[in-house]
């Protein structure tokens, strides 16, 4: 099953990779990983989605904990919680699939930033799902070059992760 | 007062009481070597390979229950550390290694000596860091010291690059550490104390299964207390041994791969199992699926959460340090007026005596060769079972746990997790260094002892009176048992050819050597050995079968009670 796992962690060089040759050494999947500094300088926030039986999740959840660095982990999708994801596409946009591509990127509520007359840069965040769709609306011969953040989420009302 | 980091360094050291430490000099920690030349409360002990250091300093803490201590230069002397640092972190040993970086400014720019010390020991380190400040250097050395004693020990690694030991900053040592992102459990959960209780006090065929963390934990006494009280039957792991006495009724032996017969059909065949400070690993279950056959209720005692439930489904776990939850456990059952099935373990103690009666370690010994069990019987009795005893790798190893019977705790000496062999020599050298008064016994292979025989000259220069018991039978002898009983006996590379002299070798060093090739000599050597000879290190090279294997044996992947006996072959 997916996980989405968040972690509070140490903002010391070194970090990062602390946690990415965890998974690698005891090989657990990484779909992806993500990380930057949380309001308290000191901390960093990076969420990681896994894919893994109930057990080998226990495991990653356990071994995090165990790294010195680590301040606190939580599975989010062990309740309700929001992610999203952050995707800017650079595509074709000549002809008639100017128009067409506009019109794409306004039904999924996507923002075109950049324009030159042969491309548009469109900014869409959703979550991995919607960005996966918004992929197979589009015309995939038009895709000039795609970057996505990873997810990240955070849990619903209550649920708070901090120190 | 301002010191320099080098000084800061050996105050550091001192204020942990640090009375020993194993290293290397190099370019990158001159600083800190100049000041071990003008103080002498810590006693620098100069090996001859990095490895040496890590290993020594491993057993120095594995025999005394204190943090072993080594220095080892930036980066080739960090790489010769990584194999001792690896085998420390696998065993849970607490180590502080300290090691010298390049100048802060040449880091990144390939300078000579130059390695990515934090990124190559990050893997095998319970926690590394790198000193970028010199105002960090006192806490950062608090810290590692911290660490590595704390809840689950293990290594802990401080780089250092060379400006910072040149710097100065005011010093003072902190008292206490607090770190947010660590806080070890300690204390059992009581409620869950109370469930095991339960579970231990209605089992009709329970056993108890101890591992390293009893001694770890320094929880002999506490252990042997409980499985008392209770009348259990008691395993132990490999690292377990010791922490109950092996000579009394209730031991069942070693466990696992070459485990006691009668030791692995109670582990598979028990409706209870105790496990503490153990973590069901593959040389102990053998496979878990063919484990996880039979039910039965696990508790599972750990300080680590990571090892519980990680290769076999617990029912109780109790997260806590072995000895505080032993308190515990001790203290309820003194206090619940319920009493075991004596009834049901009268029952299962007559099955397991049967079991018993197969005397699986039985071997034979001829008059014209000599068997290595039949050694290491014969050093257990010439040293009153008192010895503290080193091993390396391989069947000398498998021999030692199952002849020479521990009664104490931290008398066996080995890589239980790493397997490394040349480790046995240079631990028996920490082992005496934390022992100066007792015999100390190192049982090796012709094979391991060349992987560290270097040390041999830090032992003359220490004049460490370590005995070395050479099972030498000219093979690296599992390889070829398992080439033998699953290769087809097509024994490649596992004969050793050309072997030195080991006689003329330990003489060229200094020391007494020995060759013992006929069954009635085996007793004598060893009674010269250790009195005649009794402050000289000597060289015993034991001409042993070349031909012996160990048993009982479950082949890996196979389950506990699939053992194979030496009189079924």
């Amino acid at each position: 099953m997916r996980h989405i796992i968040s972690i509070l962690i140490e903002n010391e060089s070194g970090a990062l990779s602390r946690v990415s040759g965890l998974f690698s050494a005891r090989a657990y999947n990484i779909e992806s990983l993500t990380v930057a500094p949380t309001e308290d300088a000191s901390l960093s926030r990076m969420t990681i989605v896994s894919i893994g039986s109930d057990e080998v999740i226990e495991q990653i959840t356990k071994q995090l904990n165990k790294l010195i660095d680590v301040v606190k982990v939580v599975d989010l999708s062990e309740a309700a919680h929001i992610e999203r994801e952050l995707m800017l596409i650079k595509v074709r946009a000549t002809g008639k699939d100017r128009e067409e591509m506009k019109r794409v990127a306004d039904i999924f509520r996507g923002r075109i930033i950049d324009v030159t007359d042969s491309s548009y840069v469109v900014e869409l965040t959703g979550n991995t799902a919607k960005l996966d769709a918004f992929l197979d609306a589009i015309d995939r011969s038009l895709i000039l070059e795609t970057v996505r953040t990873g997810v990240c989420g955070i849990g619903r009302g209550d649920r708070i992760l901090r120190v | 007062m301002q010191l320099t980091g080098a000084e800061i360094v050996i105050r550091c050291l001192q204020e942990e009481k640090v009375d020993h430490v194993f290293g290397y000099p190099g370019g990158s920690v001159l600083h800190i070597y100049d000041e071990f030349f003008k103080q002498d409360q810590i006693k620098h002990i100069l090996v001859r390979h990095e490895q040496g250091a890590v290993h020594a300093a491993d057993a120095y803490s594995r025999s005394s229950n204190k943090i072993g201590v080594c220095m080892v230069t930036s980066g080739p002397g960090v790489t010769n550390a990584v194999t001792g640092i690896a085998t420390a972190y696998m065993d849970s040993i607490p180590l502080v290694v300290i090691s010298g970086q390049v100048p802060t400014a040449y880091i990144g720019q390939d300078a000579f000596q130059e390695a990515d010390t934090v990124g190559i020991t990050r893997p095998c380190v319970k926690h590394n860091f790198l000193v970028k400040d010199v105002k960090d250097l006192a806490i950062t050395i608090k810290k590692a010291f911290y660490l590595a004693k704390t809840g689950r020990p293990g290594p802990v690694l401080v780089d250092i690059p060379k400006d910072i030991t040149a710097q100065k900053c005011e010093f003072q040592y902190p008292k206490t550490i607090a770190m947010r992102s660590y806080n070890p459990v300690i204390k059992g959960h009581a409620g869950q104390i109370k469930k095991a209780l339960q579970i231990l006090l209605e089992a009709k065929r329970p056993i108890v299964y101890a591992g390293g963390g009893v001694i770890l934990s320094d929880s002999a006494d506490k252990l042997t207390k409980l499985t008392r009280a209770l009348d259990f039957p008691i395993t132990q792991t490999l690292m377990g041994l010791g922490g109950y006495p092996a000579t009394d009724r209730q031991f069942l032996g070693m466990l696992g791969m070459h485990g006691t017969y009668e030791a692995n059909m109670a582990m598979q065949h028990a409706d209870v199992v105790l496990a503490i400070g153990a973590r069901f690993d593959d040389r102990v279950i053998g496979s878990p699926d063919h484990f996880a056959q039979v039910a039965r209720k696990i508790i599972h005692i750990d300080i680590d959460p990571s090892s519980i439930s990680k290769r076999v489904k617990v029912d109780i776990p109790i997260v806590g340090n072995v000895s505080d939850v032993l308190d515990e456990m001790l203290k309820q059952f003194a206090a619940v007026e319920a009493k075991t099935d004596g009834k049901a373990l009268a029952v299962w103690w007559k099955e397991i005596e049967g079991w018993r009666s197969r005397n699986c370690l039985k071997y034979k010994q001829g008059k014209d060769v000599i068997a290595p069990q039949y050694v290491v019987q014969k050093l257990y009795e010439v040293t009153g079972g008192d010895a503290f005893i080193t091993s390396d790798v391989g069947q000398h190893q498998m021999f030692a746990a199952q002849f020479y019977k521990f009664d104490k705790p931290r008398r066996w000496i080995n890589s239980g997790g790493l397997g490394t062999m040349g480790f046995g020599l240079p631990a028996a050298m920490g082992t005496r260094f934390a022992n100066p008064k007792s015999p100390v016994a190192c049982i090796t292979g012709e094979g391991s002892i060349q992987m560290c025989i270097q040390e041999l000259s830090t032992c003359k220069q220490f004049r460490l009176p370590i005995k070395i018991v050479n099972l030498n039978n000219g093979y690296l002898g599992m390889v070829r048992q398992w080439q033998e009983m699953f290769h087809g006996n097509r024994y490649s590379e596992s004969y050793v050819d050309a072997l030195p002299d080991f006689v003329k070798l330990a003489e060229a060093y200094g020391h007494v050597g020995m060759r013992i090739d006929k069954p009635a000599d085996v007793e004598p050597a060893l009674r010269e050995a250790f009195v005649k000879h009794k402050s000289d290190l000597v060289f015993m090279d034991f001409i042993i079968d070349p031909k012996a294997n160990v048993f009982p044996m479950v082949a890996a992947g196979k389950g506990l009670s699939e053992m194979i006996l030496a009189e079924e072959l």
